[in-house]
């Protein structure tokens, strides 16, 4: 009989979508680093690469090495790790806060990095700087609601996290919009609104030095706890009642997702739309159990993003910028889900 | 008879809002004991702070001679299951994925059920006759279905004691049935339970003790020829004996 063995049929189909997706991700990388105004094919890539890896002399001439390592793969690379600290962030929060429409902005991470970042540049940092700032600013808005939030021990826990995450998210933003009148409107301004509007085309190296890092540490205790973070998705009584620290547990879910999405904004501004819709799209094809749900977000993350990139700096004379992209195309997708009838099984 | 789940004194509710008070329990290994009273008397609150869900406000509450509160959670779900009232569920995770939850305390921390897990869920589906809905979405099954899912999900979790908040309410007749025999057979293999219910017919079907509880007080606890009096369940619902004596009960 089905039920007794110890893979399900949903299993078996999952483990196909991932390797499907992980496909995707492949074809997505070869496809972003090989377009531009340089065009490469995949020969050439794949030999670059195996070049590298075996510490041969490339066959490329330079211009193309240089395109390849210094300018293409360092944003690819940054597209991969923001599409995927989105996508496992707002899975885990979707989950966490029983709610599909949450993304993980919600508790005012994006708006803290923003108005560190705009900061950052109000008072002339290095590009490094506005980072950094950018990073902590994600924190400190995190660590102020869940500290609100530890605070209002009346209400149902998730529900002021929410709210508390509403309310200081709107006071940030009020705090950036006060930084924006005080920047000078010939430099720090655009430099701010580009900022705002998210992008990966300042990425070098030593950014992913600090990104990649931390995504992948905040990325670890997920990864670990990825069956018990089920239990967040049932009320907390029951969630309690069956042996959960539910509280303990909530907290690991929130810091791991700050961190990593704090990590991936910092890097590239705020990419809207992502971290809702990617998880939507995952579990439609493998289901909401987190175990499975947390490696296809993470691939469906990158995929997306990588590919939104190429499009940002290929389909127009100027680069557009990413959130723009990430939003025309994951409203639609998102409108659709909304329209479509729940698929059984 | 030992007792497993005892309450002395007890006061319950939340800090600044008491809800009930001076409650003494007692349920035996293998006794089914069942609270009736009106909405509102305090019923939930009672099975959450018995769970050790929030902590008593005076009296103790001592699980198999212990203090509650001297147990970790981990520690009470294996001795306590509770099976609250179904509700949708927001994912459309599978029956059996809900089922598996209940291995929860016995699963090691970072670890995903077993083989062995997955088989006693996969168990516990068939004992209630729903093997059938292992592998259908939990958020698009009957409400009947899903009481029964969570049923097998305590069942699943290995506890002595079902704490059950109404589980026949949003049942069907054959499902009700099916699920007070499943209450039935579990006392006999030695397994408690501490159900609610709004149905007098019921709680004398599966009950060996009965409890009314009215505003946060138990107005009476023993057996049935004591406690089931006409008299007494008109008194606890605020009906006239007349009335009572019209409505259909054995």
């Amino acid at each position: 009989m089905g039920a007794t063995e110890d893979r399900t049929p949903r299993a078996a189909r999952s483990g196909g979508w991932l390797w499907l997706a992980l496909l995707a991700l492949v074809a997505a990388l070869l496809l972003s680093v090989a377009c531009g105004k340089f065009p490469l094919d995949v020969g050439q890539i794949v030999a670059s690469l195996f070049a590298r890896l075996t510490g041969s002399a490339s066959p490329l001439p330079e211009t193309a090495e240089a395109v390849i390592w210094n300018v293409r793969l360092p944003r690819v690379v940054a597209g991969v790790i923001v599409g995927a600290a989105l996508g496992v962030a707002g899975a885990a929060f979707q989950g966490m806060f029983r709610n599909p429409l949450v993304s993980p902005d919600i508790l005012g991470v994006s708006a803290g990095c923003g108005l560190g970042a705009s900061l950052a540049i109000l008072v002339g940092a290095s590009v490094g700087t506005v980072a950094a700032v950018a990073f902590a600013g994600g924190l400190v808005a995190v660590s102020l609601v869940t500290w609100v939030a530890a605070g209002a021990r009346e209400h149902e826990p998730v529900l002021v996290m929410v709210l508390a995450g509403v309310a200081v998210s709107a006071l940030l933003g009020a705090g950036i919009s006060m930084v924006k009148l005080l920047a000078d409107p010939t430099v720090q301004l655009p430099a701010i609104t580009f900022w705002l509007l998210g992008g990966l085309n300042a990425v070098t190296w030593a950014d992913l030095r600090y990104a990649a890092p931390i995504a992948l540490v905040a990325l670890l205790p997920m990864w670990l706890w990825r069956w018990r973070i089920n239990l967040l998705t049932l009320p907390d009584d029951e969630a309690a009642a069956l042996g959960t620290h539910v509280a303990q547990l909530r907290l690991l879910v929130v810091t791991a997702a700050t961190l990593m999405t704090a990590a991936a904004v910092a890097m590239s501004g705020i990419v809207g739309w992502v971290g809702l819709v990617v998880p939507h799209v995952a579990r439609l094809v493998v289901g909401p159990e987190f175990g499975r749900l947390l490696p296809m977000s993470l691939l469906c993350g990158a995929v997306f993003v990588v590919l939104a990139d190429t499009l940002a700096r290929t389909v127009a004379p100027i680069e557009l910028p990413l959130s723009v992209l990430t939003s025309m195309v994951g409203v639609p997708v998102f409108l659709w889900l909304l329209g479509r009838r729940r698929q059984p099984g | 008879m030992s007792s497993l789940l005892r309450a002395e004194g007890l006061a319950f509710g939340y800090p600044g809002r008491r809800v009930g008070t001076d409650l003494d329990l007692d349920i035996a290994q293998g006794e089914v004991l069942c609270l009736l009273g009106p909405n509102g008397c305090g019923k939930s609150t009672l099975f959450k702070t018995l769970l050790g869900l929030i902590p008593a406000l005076k009296g103790r509450a001592l699980l198999a001679g212990r203090a509650l509160g001297d147990y970790t959670r981990r520690e009470i779900a294996h001795l306590v299951a509770y099976v609250p009232q179904a509700q949708t569920g927001t994912f459309a995770y599978t029956v059996e994925d809900i089922v598996v939850m209940g291995r929860a305390a016995r699963v090691g921390l970072l670890a995903a059920p077993s083989r062995s897990d997955r088989r006693m869920a996969s168990e516990a589906l068939r004992r209630l006759g729903i093997q059938h809905l292992a592998s259908r979405p939990y958020t698009e099954v009957s409400g009947g279905e899903r009481q029964l899912a969570l049923i097998a999900r305590a069942l699943a979790q290995e506890a002595s004691l079902l704490v059950m908040d109404e589980p026949t309410a949003s049942l069907d007749f054959g499902n009700q049935v099916r699920v007070l025999n499943e209450i039935s057979s579990l006392r006999q293999q030695g397994i408690s339970a501490f159900l609610s219910t709004h149905q007098p017919d019921h709680a004398l079907r599966v009950g060996d003790r009965f409890a009314l509880m009215k505003s946060g007080r138990l107005l009476a606890c023993g057996r049935a020829p004591e406690v089931m009096t006409p008299q007494r369940l008109a008194q606890l619902y605020d009906v006239s004996p007349a009335e009572f004596a019209k409505a259909p009960h054995p």
